[in-house]
C-alpha cells in the first residue's frame, strides 16, 4: 500500500502588511490533511480562502510561517520532488513571444529529456490538449482558454505521478471544461494522484474521490462529496398536488413553493408525519416524499455564510 | 548546466523576438554618418574621432540594454507570472538567476560584436586599411563587455530586492559612482574632512571600479594596452560578478511569489 501522495502538517502562512510590515494577515491557519495516492482530490473554497496559498506552499513558491508538507514522500524544499509533480498555476501566462511547441520544449529541457523524446512528447501533448494545429502560433495570439490548455500540457508533459491544478476549468468554455475533465479522468485511470482547486462545484462532485472545503484559511470539512454534504441532511421534501385548492386551509400551504400544478414543501425530519396528516386532511394528493440531500454547493454556501457571519461578529466586537 | 543554458537561450530568444537588436540599425546609421562626416571636417584625426565615437556608442547602447533589460529579467517574470510554471520544474532558483545573467550577457556580446563590425567598417572606410595597432580597439571593446557584465549582475541584484524604477536608479547611481572611483580614493581629507574622506575611500573599494575598463583614449591613439591590465580586468569582473550574483541568489532564494 503506497503512502499518501500529499502530507500537510499544521501548515500556516502569514503575510506581513501595513507600514513597516508590523501587522500580519493569516492566509492559511494550521492546515493538516492528506491526499492518498491515486485519488482525485478537490480543493474547494471561495476567493481568498487560501486554496492558491496552499498550492503555492506545496510548490515551494512561497514559504510557510510554520508547519511543513511532503509530496510523494519528499519535502517541498527538495527541488528534485518536482520531477514527479506537474503544476498548473491559476490563470497561467507563458512567454508570449514563443509558440506553444517552443514553450513546451523549453519546459521539457528541465526534465533532462533527450531532444527526440522532447519533440515526441511535445507533439503528443499538443494533440492531447487540442492545440495540434495552433502549436506554431505565438502565444500572444492565444485566447485565455488556449493558454489554459498550454498550461495543462506543460503540467503533464513529463508524465508526473502527482498533478496539482489550480483552477484548471477557469476560463474554459463547456467544451474545454469537458476536455479537462476527460484528461483528469484519464490521469486517474493511469494511477496518477490529482489535486485540483475549483469554484465549479458540479465538476468537483463529478470528478473527486474526496474534497476538502477551505474557508477563511481554515479547513472546514474533508471527505467524499456525498459524505460531507450528507452531514447536514436531516430535512424531508414533500411533493403534493391540490385537486381542490379552495378546500385546503392548511397553514403549511403558505410555506410550500408552487411549481405549476404541484407544490414542494420542505420540513424537518421529525415533523414529517404531522405535516403529511395536515396535508391529507386538506385533501392534498401526496406525490412523493424524499430526503433532502443538499448539494455540495449548498454545503459550500452554508460554510461561506457562517464564515462571513463570524467575520462580521469579530469586526463588531473587535476581537 | 543544461538548465542554466536553457534559461539563457530563452533570455536571448526573448531579446531577439522583442526586437531589442534593432538598436544595431541606429548604430549602423551613426557609424555611416560619422565616417562620411569625419572625412570632411577633420584632418589627420579621422581614426581618433571614429574610434572614440564608436566605442562611446557601443558602451552607451550596451549600458542602456544592460540596465533596462537587466532590471526586467526577474521582475518581468514575476509581473507576468511566468515564473510560477518555471519554478515548479526541477530548476533551482540560483540556476534560473544565473541563466538569466548568462542569457543577457550573451545578448550583449552578440550586439557588441555586431556593433564592433560596424566600427571596423567605418574605420576601414576612413583609413582604407587596418593596422596591427587597431587590435587595441578590440581590447577596448572586450573591456566594455566586461563592464556590461558587471552592470547586468548589479541590475539582477537590485531587481531581486526592489522595484524596477528603484533598480534603474540604483544601477545608474552605481555606474556614475563607479566611474569616479579614483577621485573617491584620492579625496583630500583637508578638503572633505577626515571622516568623509575615509568613508569615500571605503566606498570606492565596494563600488565597481569602472574606470579601469575605460581605455578609449589608448585605443583611439593606437597605444598598446598592457597584458596585465587585460588579466586584471578579466579577473576583477569575474570576481565582482560572482559576489554580486551570490548576493542576488541569496535574496532570490528567500523570495515569496505571492
Amino acid at each position: 500500500m503506497p503512502g499518501p501522495a500529499i502530507e500537510i502538517d499544521n501548515l500556516t502562512k502569514e503575510y506581513p502588511y501595513g507600514f513597516l510590515n508590523l501587522k500580519k494577515k493569516t492566509s492559511l491557519e494550521g492546515l493538516t490533511m492528506q491526499v492518498e495516492t491515486g485519488e482525485v482530490f478537490g480543493f474547494l473554497g471561495p476567493n481568498g480562502a487560501g486554496k492558491s496559498t496552499t498550492i503555492k506552499l506545496l510548490m515551494n513558491l512561497i514559504f510557510p510561517t510554520s508547519g511543513h508538507a511532503r509530496l510523494l514522500g519528499k519535502s517541498t524544499t527538495n527541488v528534485e520532488m518536482h520531477r514527479d509533480i506537474g503544476y498548473l498555476p491559476e490563470q497561467p501566462y507563458f512567454y508570449d513571444y514563443l509558440t506553444a511547441a517552443e514553450v513546451l520544449d523549453y519546459f521539457a529541457k528541465f526534465y533532462d529529456l533527450a531532444p527526440a523524446d522532447r519533440k515526441a512528447r511535445v507533439q503528443n501533448m499538443l494533440k492531447k490538449v487540442g492545440l495540434e494545429t495552433a502549436g506554431k502560433i505565438q502565444l500572444r495570439k492565444y485566447s485565455k482558454g488556449m493558454l489554459q490548455r498550454v498550461g495543462l500540457a506543460q503540467a503533464i508533459l513529463h508524465d508526473p505521478q502527482l498533478v496539482i491544478l489550480d483552477e484548471p476549468m477557469s476560463g474554459l468554455d463547456p467544451v474545454g471544461r469537458r476536455e479537462v475533465r476527460d484528461i483528469i479522468l484519464e490521469l486517474k485511470n493511469a494511477g496518477k494522484t490529482i489535486l485540483f482547486s475549483t469554484h465549479i462545484l458540479p465538476d468537483a462532485e463529478m470528478l473527486c474521490d474526496r474534497v476538502g472545503v477551505i474557508v477563511g484559511g481554515k479547513l472546514q470539512g474533508i471527505g467524499a462529496p456525498g459524505e460531507i454534504v450528507g452531514i447536514k441532511a436531516h430535512e424531508m421534501e414533500i411533493l403534493f398536488a391540490l385537486p381542490n385548492l379552495g378546500q385546503n386551509s392548511s397553514p403549511l400551504l403558505a410555506k410550500a413553493t408552487r411549481m405549476g400544478d404541484r407544490y414542494r414543501l420542505q420540513v424537518p425530519e421529525q415533523d414529517l408525519y404531522a405535516a403529511l396528516d395536515q396535508l391529507r386532511n386538506g385533501e392534498a394528493k401526496i406525490l412523493s416524499v424524499a430526503q433532502v440531500k443538499p448539494s455540495l454547493e449548498e454545503y459550500f454556501m452554508h460554510l461561506v455564510a457562517a464564515d462571513r457571519a463570524q467575520a462580521a461578529a469579530v469586526e463588531v466586537t473587535g476581537k | 548546466m543544461t538548465h542554466i543554458g536553457a534559461v539563457g537561450l530563452n533570455t536571448f530568444r526573448e531579446a531577439v523576438r522583442d526586437r531589442v537588436l534593432y538598436n544595431l540599425v541606429f548604430f549602423a546609421l551613426l557609424m555611416m554618418g560619422a565616417a562620411v562626416l569625419v572625412g570632411q571636417i577633420s584632418i589627420g584625426i579621422e581614426e581618433i574621432v571614429i574610434v572614440s565615437l564608436g566605442l562611446s556608442a557601443i558602451s552607451f547602447i550596451g549600458l542602456l540594454m544592460a540596465v533596462f533589460i537587466g532590471v526586467g529579467l526577474v521582475s518581468k517574470e514575476m509581473d507576468k507570472r511566468t515564473i510560477y510554471a518555471l519554478l515548479s520544474k526541477p530548476l533551482r532558483r540560483w540556476e534560473f538567476l544565473l541563466g538569466k545573467f548568462v542569457g543577457l550577457v550573451f545578448t550583449l556580446a552578440v550586439n557588441t560584436v555586431a556593433m564592433s563590425a560596424g566600427l571596423f567598417l567605418a574605420l576601414l572606410y576612413v583609413k582604407h586599411t587596418l593596422e596591427r595597432s587597431d587590435a587595441a580597439v578590440l581590447i577596448a571593446i572586450y573591456f566594455i563587455l566586461l563592464k556590461l557584465a558587471i552592470v547586468v549582475a548589479l541590475a539582477l541584484l537590485f531587481s531581486c530586492s526592489t522595484t524596477s524604477l528603484l533598480s534603474i536608479l540604483y544601477c545608474a547611481g552605481f555606474y556614475v559612482a563607479g566611474s569616479f572611483v579614483q577621485e573617491m580614493r584620492t579625496l583630500r581629507s583637508d578638503l572633505a574632512g577626515p571622516v568623509a574622506a575615509a568613508i569615500m575611500r571605503w566606498l570606492s573599494y565596494l563600488l565597481p571600479n569602472f574606470e579601469n575598463f575605460n581605455v578609449t583614449g589608448l585605443a583611439a591613439h593606437g597605444a598598446k594596452i598592457p597584458t596585465a591590465l587585460i588579466a586584471q580586468n578579466t579577473l576583477y569582473a569575474a570576481l565582482y560578478c560572482a559576489v554580486v550574483l551570490a548576493g542576488a541568489a541569496a535574496i532570490f532564494s528567500r523570495r515569496n511569489f505571492k
